[in-house]
């Protein structure tokens, strides 16, 4: 009797595994950043991955999926043990988010070397872009030079003849710089690094002060964005110079700057307002589900769901070779609209003039103004072999 | 470089200097007159700021969130104490540390389940939006201005009631030999939670000051606690005049150090050159200040007397 019983578990068991043998599910490890200060990042980012999901149907191209979110916690030592786990005892099929370049850099090799694809939600050092570039890795966002590439461009048809710059004192922040200095004719009259995580720049508005610059550039991501821009209209500088800025004027930092923040220009790939169907919905059903205005992190995450579900719907399979032969070939519908792929697997796309507006219901948030480059590919790819 | 910009960036100097002082005038009783190692006086900057911040968001009147905040911050100080802190004042070093870090992690958590991870907007009402003109042709905001002034009299006050007035000489009496003032009949526990609860309203004063020109958000405070204890270890752990001597000193070197230093170093060697060395250097300036102090007057600047 009790032998009956046992055999009749497992035959139930074989005729379970074989149905689930049949239906496969597709798995994606999502590393972001859930705590500390730039939580709200990841928290945006997580958001925008679950409502990618929802309207999806929680399939990914008619797939079964599974979503893990695993927090990095903005170090490079956990990143790389997150992804060591995904990798070996998940056994994800594919590596998605990764708001911090340094933090990609840690776990790119490791990672594509693995045959699992790794698609970057944000992050887009130039090493992954040029002669480090790896067939596994694609990027939904952009690669870091191109944003104040487009500044620096804009900033010439707009005659600026000279420019003060502005960036924290680390990788990304020269990055940046340089990028601006790529496309920008003008004169460059003060470069200086501020400290990163530095809350009061009063110092340095009165250096700007008495320098006296046309036109000021400034890349303070996050927090110090919030303090530079409100500290910045405090100290009436806009009677002085006129702010320029990348990735400092946000989703992420509009709500703590509200009204301050009017009148602010900046560039981006992305905004609320860009006019397609995918972005609509994304938009409209973002703010009634999470109440506010998803930021550019948030869209970009949802772009790469899409791409997966594009990935795994075009090729019936979740086989890297596969899905990397689709997501090569570009075409991939997001909010940005029909991204294309450059050969080094960052995507070309337009570069667009924002500006911080109200919109109808007295909400500050950013409208495009102007496009400054169509089709815009990065400047390393020519560098990237395969 | 022109004079009236230096003379700006002092003021600049002694706006950080003073925020400084308020944060570490608490820090520095806590830690010379009770020997507690306190980690989570930055919780206290933040607790500060939030309330204030809250409270005008709520009632749309800057002044009265400030107000408001003042005895907050001080109920919670003194809580704070009663429930946990006393417990530990036998416990050696190690374990002070660890418990108060552990409260760091668990303020910041409580204000991110409370108020959610996003930083509140917060700015100063539009009458002390204004300039003044220390200098023909040199603005300066009133209400840095006002924090110079509110900071320079909570140092007076600080001072008048530790050097004046019968509970600052328990107070002082209690630093120095705690058994033989409580043998006088002095109550030393009520006395220092009332200190505590001193020190932490003063942090968050500061936290409630700065709000309206920083970033209110979690982990605020952890930053300018860094700083508090270089400026009560240049000051003399324990001495109120030395905190705010050191407090000053700090805020000086940091803010000119920041700005001059790469306009000197483009003075002798190349720009690009300055640009790094100059924001490198800039940064250690306050470290390399306590270290050269440490030097020659182990004990700080100002080391109370008898301790």
């Amino acid at each position: 009797m009790k032998n009956k019983f046992i055999t009749a578990v497992i035959a139930a068991g074989f005729v379970a595994s074989a149905g689930m043998a049949f239906a496969e599910t597709i798995k994606v490890g999502y590393i972001t950043t859930l705590s500390g200060g730039a939580g709200i990042i990841g928290k945006q980012m997580k958001n925008a991955v679950e409502l990618a999901m929802e309207h999806k149907g929680g399939k990914l191209g008619g797939m079964d999926a599974e979503v893990i979110f695993v927090d990095d916690q903005r170090k490079p030592d956990v990143t790389k043990q997150l992804a060591n786990k995904l990798l070996k005892s998940e056994k994800v099929d594919v590596i998605g988010g990764i708001i911090w370049s340094n933090l990609l850099m840690a776990i790119h090799k490791q990672v594509t070397r693995a045959d699992t694809l790794l698609i970057s939600s944000n992050a887009g050092p130039s090493p992954v872009a040029g002669s480090n570039c790896h067939k596994n890795f694609f990027s939904m966002s952009w690669q870091n030079d191109q944003t104040p590439e487009a500044m620096g461009a804009y900033m010439n048809t707009a005659g600026v003849k000279s420019v003060y710059a502005m960036a924290p004192n680390y990788q990304a922040g020269k990055d940046m710089i340089e990028g601006f200095k790529r496309f920008y004719d003008g004169e460059v009259v003060g470069e200086v690094y501020t400290k990163l995580g530095q809350t009061d720049f009063q110092a340095e508005l009165s250096a700007l002060r008495a320098a006296k610059p046309p036109a000021t550039f400034i890349f303070q991501p996050g927090g110090m964005g919030i303090n530079f821009v409100k500290q910045w209209k405090q100290a009436g500088m806009d009677d002085v110079s006129k702010l320029y800025t990348v990735f400092s004027v946000d989703g992420i930092s509009l709500p703590a700057l509200k009204e301050t923040a009017l009148g602010t220009i900046s560039t981006q790939t992305w905004s609320p307002d860009l006019d397609n169907a995918i972005n609509k919905r994304f938009v409209a059903d973002y703010k009634s589900k999470f109440g506010g205005y998803p930021s550019f992190y948030a869209a970009q995450a949802y772009d790469t769901i899409l791409a997966l579900d594009h990935a795994v719907a075009k090729t019936g399979s979740k086989d890297t070779a596969k899905m990397r032969e689709v997501l090569a070939a570009g075409g991939i519908p997001t909010t940005r609209g029909s991204l294309k792929m450059n050969t080094n697997h960052f995507p070309i796309q337009n570069f667009y003039l924002r500006e911080a507006v109200k919109d109808s219901d007295g909400v500050v948030t950013s409208k495009i103004i102007d496009t400054v480059f169509e089709d815009h590919g990065d400047a390393y790819a020519q560098d990237c072999k395969f | 470089m022109t004079s009236t910009l230096l003379l700006e960036q002092i003021f600049n100097g002694l706006q950080a200097g003073i925020t400084l002082f308020l944060i570490a005038a608490g820090l520095t009783l806590i830690l010379g007159i009770m020997d507690f190692v306190f980690l989570a006086h930055g919780s206290q900057v933040m607790i500060g700021a939030y309330a204030a911040a809250a409270i005008t968001i709520a009632t749309n009147n800057f002044y009265f969130g400030i107000l408001a905040a003042i005895p907050i911050t001080f109920v919670c100080g003194y809580l704070l104490e009663w429930l946990i802190i006393r417990h530990l004042y036998g416990r050696d070093h190690m374990d002070q540390v660890l418990a108060t870090f552990g409260l760091i992690l668990f303020f910041n958590e409580a204000i991110r389940i409370g108020f959610g991870p996003a930083a509140l907007f917060t700015n100063f009402p539009s009458s002390l939006s204004g300039f003044i003109e220390i200098l023909p042709d040199t603005p300066y905001p009133v209400y840095r201005i006002l924090i110079i002034l509110v900071g320079l009299l909570c140092a007076l006050g600080i001072h008048l009631f530790v050097s004046r007035t019968r509970v600052g000489a328990m107070v002082r009496a209690g630093a120095s030999n705690p058994e033989m003032t409580a043998a006088l009949g002095i109550n030393v526990k009520i006395l220092f939670r009332f200190i505590f609860a001193a020190g932490a309203t003063f942090a968050g004063l500061a936290g409630m000051m700065i709000g309206p020109l920083t970033s209110v958000e979690p982990g605020m405070g952890e930053p300018l606690l860094i700083l508090s204890l270089v400026v009560i270890i240049i000051g003399g752990i324990g001495s109120v005049r030395g905190a705010f001597i050191a407090a000053i000193l700090i805020g000086l070197v940091d803010t000119v150090g920041r700005v001059m230093l790469p306009m000197l170093f483009k003075t002798f060697m190349s720009v690009s050159t300055a640009d790094t060395a100059g924001p490198a250097l800039a940064s250690m300036s306050v470290y390399i200040l306590m270290a050269v102090v440490l030097v020659f007057k182990p004990t700080g600047l100002f080391p109370p007397k008898g301790a």
